[in-house]
């Protein structure tokens, strides 16, 4: 069985974008377009079928899925067991991500081409696309620590690239900067992690670490730090990485802000395949993870996940801007798949959080990609981003209302969609591992009900303002990408993951407890029917609870004034005290120093240059007479 | 062996080239005088390098192949030093080494 062919699956993508970005001038509008969605649709093609062929083919050996190397090639060597390798990994995390991230990506391509039209930089925009598909396949399919390293760095220079889209506008060049430095400073403690790990095991390899022989061999070989295994404090630094991309607090910072990038960008990168790789991180080295230090760092994980779902759900009710509504959204979903992760268990059932985690993963990406490409119809069609500026869309865009209501009942948990089926997965596992955990999770999810039909009425609902130009429903290329993503909205609930995906590859059955089900729909439709009252009609009943909250209010609309608080640390404290001084010391005594040798070598030069009289008679006198001294020192010596 | 003179009358004779040289090198205001006494100290070491040759290792040739190279360094030498020379004369007009005194740092 040769399965060298998915080594296309990342490079179809890196070769589009080497077509596109070198000839941008070149390549005119809409062919642009086409040849990178024609890409991926290749891509795509490819990825489905290997993950097709994984999973009902060759994958399950005994009842088991196997970790299968599909191509593997050394690429540094340092010694036996400790190198670099580049390859391709398949087992079932990373089919799953063979389905997402290349749907996602072409659903976004297709959109784009509609939505970009008539932009400046059109033809750069699908190279950047193209770079950014490449490096997340190349992430999710890594054999090793340092080709995901790799490809995570890719990740946010492409990330970064796109969020920086519109350069002439200097909030979108913060906001791609912010986001690049605050995922770079976390990718810092990764890197730490990672040399630990390597420096301990021995190995970067995922086969190797995740295997369980090898676990119980490091966990005696270990030394301890702080109380804890070494490998624990690694998988912390590790897992500080991931939060840093998954956008947990308090490292959230730059996801709200990378909002600045167009929309496509914003559904591709922000809310269904970058973020979630801190998650696809965590699920990798999940055996670790769960056996080091009886799971310490999978309990940080799962406080990490259980705080940020409730601190993003809380900032995201009060935003008016409605990217920003769903970019906070984002991270509350994000940190409901680490609190799954983080209570899930290993083997058998007991794996459920495991799997209710890349089930979230999964539906996530499809509804959320779907309410932000909606998000990005609306914004096309209004010119704004602000909800104030809408209301009563629904008659003007009716294909936009209807996979937009589609994707927010979706992420609100109403049955047959997606959402329910994998949200209730993962409160069934917080039930039975962690309760305080799960009562956040459903606090949350009711939350999560209220703000998505807050944005759904206010958008569609409400009353009409006067639209100075009458909106309009989108083009075909984005409409048609909107159906397809509903489709999935409603059809990927159904899939039985757990015969596919759990911690030990061994498929176990999971099925619904109705009463858990019962409650947690329940929750979910009190908070639509919350948000019916506030915001079918007109009316200040949103005002006035704005008034009675008052300050808190303020508070959850500054974002808790995390900002304020990395700007007071960064710049007064850093910046100003620790930065300052150091620049002080730099410019008074180092360069002092260096400032005062070369003023004392041109002093005395000034004084000894007149021993240069220019004449070539004094110059031959003081040779020659060098040249004797030398022989006669010489002479007296040897007698 | 040339009949009748030893070494020492030889060497003498280069002696006296190599101070000749020397001397013109240092009092000499000319450019082209001091390239001649510059000539004048290479030939005397020729000259020892094939007298010493020729009268302590009569069967060795290394002296006598290093005069050849001092011969052949010497032309290359005056080569250069002639356009150097011309190239001033045209700057300058003149050779006199006083009125080089302007090249000093």
């Amino acid at each position: 069985m040769n399965l060298t062919y998915t080594v296309l699956i990342p490079l179809i993508p890196l070769f589009m974008f080497l077509v596109l970005g070198l000839n941008y001038k070149r390549i005119k509008e809409p062919i642009s377009g086409w040849l990178g969605t024609a890409g991926l649709l290749v891509t795509a093609g490819i990825s489905f079928y290997t993950a097709f062929q994984y999973f009902f083919n060759y994958g399950k050996i005994d009842g088991v899925y196997q970790k299968i190397y599909a191509y593997n090639t050394e690429w540094i060597h340092f010694s036996n067991t400790l190198h670099i390798d580049m390859g391709i990994l398949l087992d079932p995390i990373s089919a799953v991500m063979l389905i997402v991230v290349p749907l996602i990506s072409l659903m976004v391509n297709l959109y784009s081409i509609g939505y970009m039209k008539k932009e400046p930089g059109f033809t750069r925009f699908f190279a950047y696309l193209s770079l950014f598909t490449f490096s997340m396949l190349g992430l999710v399919l890594a054999t090793n620590l340092f080709q995901i390293y790799i490809f995570w760095e890719l990740v946010g220079v492409s990330s970064y690239l796109l969020i920086g889209y519109y350069f002439e506008k200097p909030s979108a060049i913060l906001a791609a900067k912010k986001a690049f430095i605050v995922t770079r400073f976390a990718d810092f403690f990764f890197l730490v992690g990672i040399l630990v790990i390597s420096y301990v095991a021995k190995t970067f390899d995922f086969k190797i670490l995740t295997d369980l022989d090898f676990i119980n061999n490091l966990k005696m070989q270990a030394g301890m730090f702080m109380g804890l295994s070494v490998v624990t404090v690694a998988l912390i630094l590790i897992f500080i990485g991931g939060a840093g991309k998954s956008a947990m607090f308090p490292l959230h910072i730059w996801l709200p802000d990378a909002m600045e990038g167009p929309t496509p960008v914003s559904a591709l990168i922000h809310a269904a395949t970058m973020v979630v790789a801190g998650v696809f991180l965590v699920a990798r080295l999940f055996p670790m993870f769960y056996f080091f230090d009886d799971g310490f760092a999978l309990h940080i994980v799962a406080w990490v996940g259980a705080f940020t779902t409730l601190f993003a759900a809380i900032i995201a009710i009060t935003q008016y801007d409605i990217k920003r509504v769903l970019a906070f959204s984002t991270m509350s979903q994000i940190g409901y798949m680490m609190l799954a992760l983080g209570v899930s268990g290993y083997g058998g059932h007991e794996g459920l959080g495991f799997m209710a985690a890349m089930f979230h993963l999964f539906t996530h990406a499809m509804f959320k990609a779907l309410l932000f490409l909606g998000a990005g119809a609306i914004i096309h069609a209004v010119h704004s981003n602000y909800m104030q500026k809408m209301g009563g869309l629904r008659k003007y865009m009716p294909i936009t209302n209807i996979t937009f209501l589609l994707a927010a009942l979706a992420i609100s948990g109403i049955p047959p969609l997606a959402g329910f089926f994998s949200k209730d997965e993962i409160l069934a596992a917080a039930f039975e591992h962690n309760m305080p955990v799960f009562i956040i999770g459903y606090i949350v999810a009711g939350m999560t009900a209220f703000y998505m039909f807050r944005l759904y009425f206010r958008i569609f609902w409400w009353n009409n303002p006067d639209y100075e130009h009458k909106p309009h429903e989108a083009p075909a290329t984005m409409t048609i990408a909107l159906i397809i993503l509903a489709l999935m909205t409603v059809g990927s609930g159904f899939i039985p993951f757990a015969d596919f995906v759990s911690p030990d590859n061994t498929p176990f059955h999971s099925h619904i407890d109705w009463t858990l089900a019962g409650a947690s729909i329940g929750i979910g439709l009190f908070g639509i029917l919350l948000a019916f009252i506030f915001y079918k009609k007109e009316n200040d009943l949103a005002t006035r609870f704005v008034y009675a909250f008052g300050r808190v209010h303020k508070w959850a609309f500054n974002k808790f004034y995390i900002d304020e608080i990395y700007f007071f640390i960064t710049k007064t404290i850093i910046f100003k005290y620790i930065s300052g001084s150091f620049a002080w010391f730099d410019r008074h005594v180092v360069d002092g120093t260096m400032n005062g040798i070369g003023n004392k070598t041109v002093w005395i030069s000034s004084k000894i240059k007149g021993l240069q009289s220019g004449k070539i008679q004094d110059y031959a006198m003081f040779f020659i007479s060098g040249v004797l001294f030398i022989i006669m020192i010489v002479w007296l010596f040897l007698n | 062996m040339i009949a009748g003179v030893s070494i020492y009358e030889i060497l003498t004779v280069s002696t006296i080239i190599f101070f000749i040289g020397i001397y013109g090198f240092v009092t000499r205001k000319n450019l082209i005088a001091m390239l001649m006494s510059v000539e004048l100290i290479l030939n005397s070491a020729a000259l020892n390098f094939v007298i010493i040759n020729k009268y302590l290792f009569p069967e060795a040739l290394g002296g006598a192949m290093f005069s050849i190279f001092i011969i052949a360094v010497a032309a290359a030498e005056t080569a250069l030093a002639l356009a150097i020379i011309i190239n001033l004369y045209r700057l300058i007009m003149s050779l006199k080494t006083d009125d080089l005194e302007t090249m000093k740092f």
